[in-house]
């Protein structure tokens, strides 16, 4: 095509730079008209990721409470963070050890757990997917005070059914030692959306590397060990990742769990100030920096805690894709 | 054609101007549009302010106020910046005076206050302390919360107890005599609960009672040096481990909410409660059989002179920057927290204490033995409110979460867990930008 466009133009010397101008017209009708189309999408990324990220950044550096201008303050807010905050090493012990060590892998192995047992079922495997994936449909709030109130300490169901028994059941959301373990049950439960996508990559392992490996020999857990984890390992990437950024943000749960427990969400014009009950158990990161900001009115170190977030769950999925090269397998060889 | 449009051009012409004219005559005839949040949003509370303004509404033709109650302060906080603020605010969070007077978010109301001869000796020392910041006072006292004892008479008749207590030791020999446990130890009835988070348990409110010290004249914390916090702090520990901490913690997981008809005192589940005068009302609409007494909190055994005093907030109005009706917004605060015939009828509506001092002898107030407790603990000189501090409400929160620390067992070493928070609080007042006032 361009060569013949270069033979015309050679047979023709002043129809060059008509043409020119008209491709490039069109060129730019066309960028015109890809600009147009992504103009809704570039608006929304500069408005609502953009701006606030710029912003967010430059807040860090100020002292704002949120109602009189921003006042520069170098890295005050970040000598506060790191060295004097008295809860936010707390906060993020409880984040890192609990929602990312602890409930990640529980959420991975029991999401691909309940998806090869699903992906097994000889009969009626449309009702236990729909049984499974279920919950995951459930708004975060609504799930957290269904949890609550099963499993409320005196008059929930799970605590009566055990004391017919003779077991003095656990305080659930109320008990520091409890409240974080119940907020993990919570979240297995709502492991739907996970599962799903395991049991499609699951239900794609081609059933010939099974057959050859039942050929070789292998039993069931070799070939779960030596076909089906290395076919749905891409998969396993995904949600480990999807799974950490969620853990490092992990807020809205823990907010209603401890407002909902701590009886404090009974008057509408008092501020809650019961976040992290009980005993900053349920106290993590993302709860912290709101409470900084929205509570105390010091968005100028919330804005801090926030870059210190993103620049962390940044780091932290950097260093899971850049070691995943060791075991996810890959289809197409680099 | 052409006269055509020029007879339409002068038509729409005439139309506009007329429009306009009707709009500027009903403009400078009907009455200025007003708006005041308000944090009510319990039923006879809301209602019985939105009741007097309906009067306040008949009274004053140039103006129509519209109530929007089950405001808290980050709504407040988001219609500042945003440019959408009401004409008059109200919060229930005095600590928060520091952030709005600091910021300017609440207009400074001095000059108003001086033009119209409004002294500060109308209101009581401590509603006008938590109404001020850094020599700026942008709120006024929109009916104050004293804090007293509540007790169940039935249960202390049973339990042979004659009178309330007065002192700390009276308070949890009373608690232990009047509690009630099940054959597995649960608490059936409590005869008090000291855990703080609990209901109105919050430190500020019982450190009043031991006259705790909280800064000094410069704004620092003296909670690591004056030794009232570490002698209640102890008393505290020792009632919460005779229950059992876990004891108290799955007996408030029952259905027995603050602000709701199932109340542990309402009920019956609780025989004595530290709470907030507004009870009184409550128990009047809810449970108007109970047989209770209100007496003032028990104090210090060391210091009987601080019996009848007790812990002091309230609710706070002001008006927020950038209102288009300054005037009108400035004669409805003056109305609402001035006026005694309003702040009479709304104490008998809602039980809060009328929060001038003309206003606590008002004839228009209806007598009420339990009620009037409330109206002597205000009234004594002792009684006293916690420092507005620049960090605002996360100032008494800081304190609160390291005595919940404390009851839950996680502290250790108790004097110095005190000197660590504060130096803590210290720290997060500079981080806000500023100091505080003194109380």
């Amino acid at each position: 095509m361009n060569g013949a466009v270069a033979d015309t133009a050679g047979a023709s010397a002043p129809a060059l730079p008509l043409r020119t101008r008209a491709r490039r017209r069109a060129d730019w009708r066309r960028r015109r008209l890809v600009l147009l189309l992504m103009s809704p999408w570039i608006v929304g990324f500069s408005v609502f990721f953009a701006y606030p990220l710029v912003m967010s950044a430059y807040l860090s550096f100020n002292h704002y409470d949120l109602l009189s201008p921003p006042r520069w303050v170098g890295w005050a807010n970040y000598h506060y963070l790191f060295n004097v905050d008295p809860l936010v090493w707390e906060a993020v012990r409880n984040t890192v050890v609990w929602m990312v060590l602890i409930a990640v892998p529980c959420q991975v192995l029991f999401a691909f757990g309940v998806a090869l047992l699903v992906a097994r079922a000889k009969s009626g495997s449309g009702v236990f997917r729909t049984v499974f994936y279920l919950p995951a449909l459930a708004p975060p709030v609504a799930a957290t005070l269904g949890f609550v109130y099963i499993l409320n300490p005196a008059t929930g169901p799970v605590n009566v059914l055990l004391s017919h028994i003779g077991i003095n059941g656990p305080l659930w959301f109320n008990s520091p030692q409890w409240s974080k373990p119940s907020l993990i049950l919570l979240s297995l439960w709502g492991i739907g959306n996970t599962m799903i996508i395991f049991l499609a990559a699951v239900l794609d392992v081609p059933q010939h590397l099974y057959e050859s490996a039942e050929l070789d020999g292998a039993g069931p857990l070799q070939r779960l060990r030596y076909v089906t984890l290395p076919t749905v390992s891409p998969v396993i990437l995904f949600a480990v990742v999807l799974g950490v950024i969620q853990g490092l943000q992990y807020f809205t749960q823990a907010f209603v769990a401890a407002s909902i427990a701590s009886g404090q969400a009974s008057q509408a014009g008092d501020t809650f100030s019961g976040l992290g009950y009980p005993n900053h158990s349920t106290l993590f990161y993302p709860v912290l920096l709101y409470q900084h900001g929205f509570t105390d009115f010091q968005m100028g170190y919330a804005s801090a805690m926030a870059m210190l977030l993103l620049v962390v769950s940044f780091a932290v999925t950097l260093v899971i894709v850049l070691n995943s090269r060791k075991w996810v397998h890959q289809a197409v060889p680099r | 054609m052409r006269k055509r449009s020029a007879l339409a051009a002068v038509l729409i012409a005439a139309l506009v101007l007329v429009a306009a004219a009707a709009a500027r005559g009903v403009h400078s005839t009907g009455p200025t549009k007003l708006t005041i949040w308000v944090g009510w949003s319990a039923g006879h509370e809301l209602t019985s302010f939105e009741k007097l303004i309906d009067e306040y509404n008949r009274t004053h033709k140039n103006v129509s106020v519209k109530v929007v109650g089950g405001i808290d302060d980050n709504k407040i906080v988001a219609a500042i910046r945003s440019g959408t603020a009401p004409d008059v605010v109200s919060s229930f969070n005095s600590y928060n005076v520091g952030n709005y007077c600091g910021s300017g978010g609440w207009i400074d109301l001095t000059s108003m206050l001086k033009k119209d001869n409004i002294p500060a000796s109308t209101f009581p020392k401590a509603t006008w302390y938590y109404t001020g910041y850094a020599g700026k006072h942008c709120a006024l006292p929109l009916l104050a919360d004293v804090y007293g004892l509540y007790y169940n008479k039935k249960l202390f008749k049973a339990a042979g107890i004659k009178s309330p207590p007065k002192t700390m030791s009276e308070l949890a020999a009373d608690a232990k005599k009047l509690t009630v446990r099940d054959k597995s130890g649960k608490i059936k009835v409590a005869g008090f609960d000291p855990s703080i988070g609990f209901y109105e348990n919050t430190p500020e409110r019982w450190i009043q009672a031991y006259g705790g010290k909280w800064i000094d004249s410069k704004g620092h914390s003296l909670i690591g040096k004056d030794p009232a916090w570490s002698k209640w702090a102890t008393w505290q520990k020792s009632l919460v481990d005779w229950f059992g901490y876990s004891n108290l913690v799955r007996y408030q997981a029952q259905p027995i909410d603050e602000f709701t008809p199932s109340q542990a005192f309402e009920t019956g589940k609780l025989a004595m409660n530290f709470d907030g005068e507004w009870r009184v009302a409550f128990i009047h609409n809810e449970h108007p059989n109970l047989d209770y007494g209100t007496a003032p909190m028990p104090v210090d055994d060391a210091h009987p002179e601080l019996y009848g005093s007790g812990y002091i907030n309230g609710t706070i109005i002001g008006i927020p920057r950038g209102v288009k009706h300054l005037a009108e917004s400035w004669a409805l605060v003056k109305y609402l927290t001035t006026n005694n015939h309003f702040l009479a009828q709304f104490s008998n509506m809602i039980r809060n204490v009328p929060t001038t001092k003309a206003s606590l002898n008002s004839k228009e107030i209806t007598p009420d033995s339990h009620f009037k407790t409330f109206l002597t603990i205000f009234a004594n000189p002792k009684s006293g409110t916690s420092p507005i501090m620049a960090s605002g409400q996360a100032y008494t929160n800081s304190v609160q979460d390291f005595f919940e620390q404390w009851q839950a067992g996680k502290v250790k070493d108790l004097n110095g867990g005190l000197k660590k928070l504060a130096s803590q609080l210290d720290a997060q007042v500079a981080q806000a930008g500023g100091g505080g006032g003194v109380p």
